[in-house]
This record gives C-alpha cells, sequence and structure tokens, in this order.
C-alpha cells in the first residue's frame, strides 16, 4: 500500500531539514502508530505523504499502491485513496461545510448517486460523531472547537473511504469520551474495508489502548529509530522516550 | 424638412460600406465620429419632439465642453478615440410583439448567451437589445392590465410623452458628468419602466443588452417611475462577444421612487474585455421608499460604476451590494455613493471585490449626510480577496458628515487566498482551481442570496467559468 525509502524533506521557506531518512511500509489491511516527542517529524511525514508545498523532498521516494507520487500533485493522491485528517484544521471563511462537502464529494463519489442522498449520508455521519446538522451551514472550521475539528477529521475517513488514512494527532483537543468514540467508527470502517489502512500519529500513548496496531513505530530526529509491537508503546508509556534517544545515529 | 433628411440619411446609409460582423443590414448606419449636426439627425430620424431634439444639442455641448476625468483609470480613460466611435446603428427589423416573429439570428445570440430554459418563461416581458434599437419587446398580458408600462425608452418616448418629459434627466442632468452627457446626446434604446400608484410587479422585469460590431458605442437610457407604494424589480443582465477592438458603452439608469414604494435593479454585466463600460446609475427615493442596487461587474475592459441612491424623503432606505471581478487586464472601478438628505433615513452598502492574475479592482464610495438627516444611519463594508500576488485592490471611501447624530460605519477588509487553505482543499480532492473557485464562490454567497433563483445559477456558472484558467 505505502513504501518509504530514505524520506529527506525539509521545511522550504526555512531550508530547514526536517525528515532525516525515513523508511516505512505499510500493508494493506494494517492499522500503524507513529510515536513521537513534539518536533521529531512525524507531523512533517502525515503532510508530506500528503504532498504540502511548504516542504520539499529532497531525497527518496514515496510509493503509493506501487506508483512513485513524490511529485503527484496533492488532489490527485487524494483521489488515488490518501487522506490526512489534519491535526490543525485550515479555517475557511465564506466556504461553508454543506458546500464544501458539495464539492469535495463530486471526487469520490459516482456521477449516478444525486447529492440529497450524499449529503443526507453526511449528516448522518455528522451525527454519529456528535456534530448537529446546522453546523452544515458554519464556516469551515472557522470557530470550530477543538473538539469539533477532530470530530470532523475523523468523520471524513468515513466520507471518502480512503484507501490509506492518515490521523494527525486525533486525540489531541478530543475528551475521552470523544476519543473513545472517533476510535470505535475508525476500528468499525477497518473491520468494513479490511483493504484500508490506517497511520494513527500521536505522542501521547493514551489512545493506543483503544487500538489494536500491527505496528507501532517510534521517530526522533526526523527518523524511525524503532518499531515493535503494542509492547513498545507499553514501554514508551512507562519510560517515555529517552530511553531510545540514545539509540539515535547522528 | 424632416423627410428629407431622412431621405439623405437613407442614402448615405446604402453608400456604406458594411464591414459588421454579422450578415446583417442596418437600416441607418451613421459615419463614425460626431458632431451637433450628426445630433440633430439622430433625433429627426427617431421622430422625436422637439424638447428632446434640444435636449440632445444642448447635451452635446456639454459633452464637448467638459473634460476627461481625472480620476480613476486616466490612462486607459485617455485611450478613447471618440471620433472612431459608431453613435447610432438600427438594425432593419422593425418591434416585434412575439417570440416567433423574432429573428432567427437573435434567438441564436440568446443560445449563446446561454440563457437558460427556465428563464425563457419570463422572456414575454422582454426588452432585448440588438444594436442600438429594440427589436423585441412584448408586455405580458397581466402587466399590461394592472397598468405597468415596461417598453423601450423610444416607444416610451413616443407614447407616454408626458411621463417621459417630467423626469427625463431629472435625476441624472446631461451636466453630471462628460458620459451621461455623451448619452444623453446619443442615447438610443434601453428601458422606461412606469409602475402606477399600488401595483406590485410580481415577477421581475428584465432585459438582454448585446453589442455586436466593431466600435460600436451603446448608449441605453433607462428610466423607472415606480409610483407612490408600488413595488418592482428591474434585471439587466449583459453579456458581449469579444472583438479585439475597443467599445463603449455608457448607459444612464435613472430611477424614480416615489413616497412607500420598492425599487430593485439588478445587473449582471458580462461585456466582453475590450469594453468600455462607463455608467452613470441614480436614484432619488422619497419618503419611506426603498432602493436597491445590485450589481455584478464581470466582464469589461475598464468599468467605471457607482451607483447612487439619494434618501430625499423621511424614512427612505437604500441598500447596495456589488460584486466586481477583475482578470488580468482589466480594471473593475466600481462603488456607491449614498447620500442621506432627511430624517431618519438608512443605508447599507455591501461591496466585494475578486482580483486575479494583474487584475485591478477598486472601490469608490461617498456617503454624505446633510444636516437635515437627522437619525441617519449608513453602514459600509468593503471586501476584498486577491488571488494572485500581483492581483491589486484599493479603496477610496470618502465620508462628509453634516448631521451628528448619525451613525456611520464604514469596514473594509482585504484577504488573500494562503497556500495552506488551498493545500487543505487539495487534499480532499480538488484541484487548485476548484479549490480557488469554492473559496471565490464562498466569498460572493452573501451577493448570490440576492438574485433570482436562475441568476443566481447563471452567475454560479458564469464565475466558474471565470475562474477557468485562472490558476497559472
Amino acid at each position: 500500500m505505502l513504501k518509504i525509502v530514505n524520506l529527506k524533506a525539509k521545511v522550504k521557506s526555512l531550508d530547514k531539514p526536517i525528515l532525516n531518512g525515513v523508511d516505512l511500509e505499510v500493508k494493506s489491511g494494517e492499522i500503524h502508530c507513529i510515536m513521537g516527542r513534539n518536533g521529531s517529524g512525524k507531523s512533517t511525514l502525515g503532510h508530506v505523504i500528503m504532498g504540502n508545498p511548504d516542504y520539499e523532498i529532497e531525497e527518496g521516494e514515496i510509493y503509493f499502491n506501487g506508483q512513485l507520487i513524490n511529485e503527484l500533485p496533492t488532489n490527485e493522491r487524494a483521489v488515488a485513496g490518501i487522506y490526512l485528517a489534519f491535526q490543525n484544521p485550515i479555517e475557511i471563511p465564506g466556504v461553508t461545510l454543506a458546500n464544501f462537502f458539495r464539492y469535495t464529494t463530486k471526487k469520490f463519489y459516482p456521477e449516478n448517486i444525486p447529492y440529497p442522498q450524499i449529503r443526507k449520508k453526511i449528516i448522518e455521519l455528522l451525527g454519529k460523531f456528535g456534530i448537529p446538522e446546522d453546523t452544515m451551514r458554519r464556516y469551515l472550521n472557522e470557530g470550530f472547537s477543538g473538539g469539533e475539528r477532530k470530530r470532523i477529521e475523523a468523520m471524513q475517513v468515513l466520507v471518502y473511504k480512503p484507501k490509506l488514512a492518515i490521523l494527525d494527532e486525533i486525540d489531541s483537543g478530543l475528551d475521552i469520551d470523544g476519543l473513545k468514540q472517533v476510535v470505535r467508527y475508525i476500528n468499525e470502517y477497518v473491520e468494513q474495508n479490511p483493504e484500508s489502512s490506517i497511520i494513527f500519529i500521536t505522542h501521547y500513548s493514551r489512545l493506543l489502548q483503544y487500538l489494536n496496531p500491527n505496528k507501532v513505530h517510534v521517530m526522533i530526529g526526523g527518523r524511525i529509530v524503532m518499531s515493535g509491537d503494542m509492547s513498545l508503546a507499553k514501554e514508551i508509556d512507562e519510560k517515555g522516550y529517552s530511553w531510545l534517544e540514545g539509540n539515535v545515529v547522528s | 424638412m424632416e423627410d428629407r433628411s431622412i431621405l439623405e440619411l437613407r442614402e448615405m446609409a446604402q453608400e456604406y460600406k458594411y464591414d459588421f460582423k454579422d450578415p446583417y443590414l442596418y437600416k441607418e448606419v451613421f459615419d463614425k465620429g460626431l458632431n451637433e449636426e450628426k445630433v440633430i439627425k439622430i433625433s429627426k430620424i427617431k421622430g422625436e419632439p422637439e424638447w428632446m431634439t434640444e435636449f440632445r444639442v444642448n447635451a452635446y455641448r456639454i459633452f464637448i465642453s467638459k473634460p476627461m476625468p481625472t480620476w480613476g483609470n486616466t490612462e486607459l480613460l485617455n485611450k478613447i478615440n471618440f471620433d472612431d466611435i459608431h453613435y447610432y446603428v438600427c438594425p432593419e427589423d422593425d418591434h416585434k410583439t412575439s417570440w416567433d416573429d423574432v429573428p432567427e439570428y437573435i434567438k441564436k445570440t440568446f443560445d449563446r448567451l446561454g440563457i437558460p430554459e427556465a428563464e425563457r418563461k419570463f422572456l414575454a416581458g422582454v426588452t432585448a437589445q440588438y444594436e442600438s434599437e429594440v427589436v423585441y419587446h412584448s408586455i405580458r398580458e397581466d402587466l399590461a392590465k394592472q397598468g405597468v408600462i415596461f417598453t423601450d425608452m423610444d416607444s416610451g418616448l413616443r407614447e407616454y410623452p408626458e411621463i417621459v418629459r417630467k423626469y427625463f434627466g431629472t435625476v441624472v442632468p446631461p451636466e453630471d458628468n462628460k458620459f451621461a452627457a455623451l448619452n444623453s446626446a446619443v442615447w438610443s434604446g434601453g428601458s422606461f419602466v412606469y409602475v402606477p400608484k399600488g401595483v406590485k410587479v410580481s415577477i421581475p422585469l428584465q432585459a438582454y443588452f448585446r453589442i455586436n460590431a466593431k466600435n460600436m458605442g451603446q448608449f441605453e437610457r433607462t428610466l423607472i417611475i415606480a409610483d407612490e407604494g408600488s413595488e418592482v424589480t428591474y434585471i439587466e443582465g449583459c453579456t458581449a462577444p469579444v472583438y479585439s477592438s475597443q467599445s463603449l458603452h455608457s448607459a444612464v439608469v435613472e430611477i424614480i421612487a416615489l413616497p412607500n414604494s420598492k425599487v430593485q435593479y439588478i445587473t449582471i454585466q458580462n461585456w466582453s474585455k475590450d469594453v468600455y463600460n462607463l455608467v452613470t446609475k441614480r436614484a432619488v427615493a422619497y419618503e419611506n421608499a426603498k432602493v436597491g442596487w445590485i450589481d455584478a461587474n464581470i466582464g469589461s475592459l475598464l468599468t467605471m460604476k457607482y451607483p447612487s441612491i439619494y434618501l430625499l424623503g423621511s424614512g427612505a432606505r437604500g441598500e447596495i451590494i456589488s460584486v466586481a471581478f477583475a482578470k488580468t487586464g482589466q480594471h473593475q472601478d466600481a462603488g456607491s455613493k449614498i447620500i442621506l438628505a432627511a430624517p431618519n433615513t438608512s443605508a447599507t452598502v455591501t461591496s466585494k471585490s475578486i482580483s486575479i492574475g494583474s487584475g485591478r479592482a477598486s472601490y469608490r464610495g461617498l456617503v454624505k449626510v446633510y444636516k437635515e438627516a437627522k437619525n441617519a444611519k449608513v453602514n459600509v463594508q468593503c471586501d476584498a480577496l486577491l488571488l494572485d500576488p500581483e492581483s491589486r485592490t484599493d479603496t477610496y471611501p470618502v465620508i462628509e458628515v453634516h448631521q451628528p447624530n448619525a451613525a456611520i460605519t464604514h469596514e473594509a477588509t482585504v484577504s488573500k487566498i494562503s497556500e495552506q487553505q488551498l493545500y487543505y482543499l487539495m487534499s480532499r480532492g480538488l484541484t487548485a482551481e476548484e479549490a480557488k473557485t469554492l473559496i471565490v464562490h464562498g466569498f460572493i454567497e452573501s451577493f448570490i442570496k440576492e438574485l433570482p433563483m436562475e441568476y443566481a445559477v447563471e452567475m454560479n456558472r458564469l464565475i466558474a467559468l471565470e475562474m477557468e484558467g485562472s490558476v497559472g
């Protein structure tokens, strides 16, 4: 599904390297967790996979379903089946949630499905994630609470049905009940779409207790320094990250 | 004398070498350029009353004596060559009363303008301007029964001379500005609307305009009178095919809203990108009357248009909602004027502009509150959206207040589409162009809401068309 080889990337405007040789392979149907402290490069990895213009790939390759996507425009990556739930979704004044969905769903639903039918489904999904229907009339992310943003970002996985969903810090801004609910629906999604893969990016291990990931990775200094299973997450929960820092070869 | 001069003109017309785009015979074609004699001939050929001939000649004299405006886009203004413009052209067809009689090529023009099927049901009340003369016109029976007059301005002058003489040129006198003077001298076509006391016209009156000839000037003159307690909405939608040479469009619209009446005037201006659109639009509102200008400027090379409302009666209200779309090469110099001269008058102005590429949008606004206007209220909101780094917007507000308890607010915002907004929308599958279009739609949503359904659809389609290829 996703294969990343020796990926090096920098922030364009600052000429500052963030990713220093990431290797990662996510197979179809797998759930991965990428953990790391703030500034470790884990969010950047998600954005570079999505094609954020703020970053520039200096070296390495990203393959999605066997296709090299380094140069692919962001929208084509999205249509190909990659979804990124933003840690900080962008506010777009003037664009209502209703108009946003009216435009974006055209890219993911067959033409013969009338929009009112899609709209009905979206309202159902919003309800499922605890978002009232009248939110459709509000401007995209403008004045939304942290929790609302995260719920709506997560809920879009169920709208666009991506092959690969990357959920960046979906746990921050949500209370425990909200987090449980969101994770439950994502788990359900994976059960119902066994071909789809999920990458959770987080720096707290509290998220992991609701998940059953196939792999847990730890990022430090722009590289994945260790990969393992749930036991690695438990170790981080007990010891923090510092014991791993010695392992980093600079 | 009159007959003979018409004969002479017809001979002139036959000698004229036709070089227009349409294989189409013009009844009367004048040479390019203008002089006093020509102004008189235009009046005579139309068989106008003496007072109108005098009005035209006087206006012509004002036109030549007035210098070009020294503000706005003077560079473009000074490129206008008044000697290289035709001031009067009319098609051979006489006025039509039914759709079936409208010549096929004109119907094709409407097709090209993309008037949706849904709107054609309204066409029974349409004034369609082809070149300088109205060729199609009929009034829905129910309108006629209510005593509503909706005709072209030339017929209006012929058939309702008293009403026309009473109001014509009273709101926009020829002295107002150089282009109003020019229009007053050579006007042709446009609409004449009179709504009798207490009559509420339920369907919008609509007019379609089109410039079709090289160096063709269009000088429509529209006069709308809403008698006491009446209500009417008038819609003017313009599109024009693109020609390489410059055209001048200089219309005058006068609205008289008598006490307790409501008038709404909607314009969707989409002239081809080589047209000078220099228009004077003004309304007077008497006691408790309400006037609204809903104005979209999408096409043209240079637009200079500042719809105005003079609130002359106590409790009169005004509303101006405008959108300007300036693409590379275009300058939309638009704005508004609100004059409050009576107690308890109020007005709101909402102006939105979008600049694309090196397009330039300017807002020029005047709010003037006289000391008579106790408790006057005015809210002005100007929002500009810049799509590209080289896009430009300017705001020139003037506020003049002589009444201390007037409440005036003026807010202006300038925003840009950020790379991160585009990226976010693209991460949901939209192309950069679609993402920008979505943001632009959102930006002008409050304007679209004011339009009747069919026009909202047309406007949305027009914007999508304008946004095509706007991403470099």
